[in-house]
């Protein structure tokens, strides 16, 4: 059998075996190697995805994801299961990414765009509604917005994937965060507030224009135009 | 924003608390009354949850092996 089919049977495998945190814990705990690399192939490039966030360097990436393993191993006994083994992970990984992440940005600094909550900022530019002096003021000042045509076909050809990365990247880093965890990962807003320690308002006001932001540049390429 | 009415302006602040269905029940009925009557709303709404499909697509879901073996070494070292 092909390596990569066999990894994903044995995936299967431990996934019934595994089914629920309290055999996966256990099982860690008494040093199972096939609890161990269950965790690895279910989280492990999401692991890698999300230390990105924070830190740029790819074997810092590394580093961290690494650090975050053996942190969970010598941590294991002490878990206790009031969040799920995945939030626990995660937030041992977002710490230890932090604080690498500091450590790097005096060398190769992040490019920061400051970005407050409690600013107001708009999704849609102001002068695509109708003003105060007109009939219907805040209505759309065109009759009609051009639907998209079959965005997740065009995602295929690379353009739009390259143009999305491209947004993503230039995001400042909260929003980047959030709907990377949000669109990307699949995070529930709930875990993501657990991990990130964000307020359930903020982590929406940072998701809300991280996507409108995403929706902005879609649009004014043009690619989706009929 | 008027009590009985939603913008189109007020609409497109509001679609994340919408799509996550955090909004009281009867701002989610407004909501909802504008988006049956107002064509280009729906389609930005629409949009929206196209952007957010777009975006979880590319997802790469592959751990390189070279990662993985890794991954699995710090295991192996942790229990020596």
């Amino acid at each position: 059998m092909e390596a990569a089919l066999l990894v994903r049977y044995e995936w299967r495998v431990a996934a019934v075996r595994y089914a629920g945190d309290t055999e996966l814990v256990q099982a860690l705990r008494d040093g199972e190697e096939a609890a161990f690399a269950y965790l690895v192939d279910s989280f492990g490039a999401s692991m890698q995805r999300v230390a990105a966030l924070y830190v740029r360097d790819r074997a810092v990436v590394q580093e961290v994801v690494q650090d975050t393993w053996l942190a969970v191993l010598r941590g294991i006994d002490r878990f206790e299961s009031r969040s799920s083994l995945r939030t626990w992970l995660f937030s041992i990984l977002v710490n230890i990414a932090k604080t690498r992440g500091v450590r790097e940005s005096r060398s190769v600094p992040f490019a920061s765009i400051a970005d407050d909550p409690e600013s107001r900022q708009e999704s849609v530019p102001a002068d695509r509604f109708l003003g105060d002096d007109s009939a219907w003021p805040g209505h759309w000042a065109a009759t009609a917005l051009p639907e998209w045509d079959r965005p997740l076909e065009r995602l295929l050809s690379g353009e739009l994937r390259t143009l999305i990365s491209a947004a993503i990247t230039q995001l400042p880093e909260m929003q980047r965060r959030v709907v990377s965890l949000r669109d990307i990962e699949g995070w529930s807003a709930g875990e993501v507030c657990n991990v990130l320690e964000l307020s359930e308002t903020n982590q929406r006001v940072l998701l809300h224009r991280a996507r409108s932001r995403l929706r902005d540049v879609i649009d004014r390429s043009g690619i989706l135009e009929n | 924003m008027s009590e009985s009415e939603i913008t189109c302006k007020d609409l497109v602040e509001l679609v994340t608390d919408y799509l996550d269905d955090r909004m009281p029940a009867e701002q989610r009925l407004r909501f909802e009354e504008h988006i049956a009557f107002c064509s280009p709303c729906a389609v930005y709404l629409e949009q929206m949850r196209q952007t957010i499909s777009v975006t979880g697509a590319l997802r790469e879901e592959d751990l390189d092996q070279e990662s993985r073996d890794a991954m699995l070494s710090v295991f192996k070292d942790f229990w020596r």
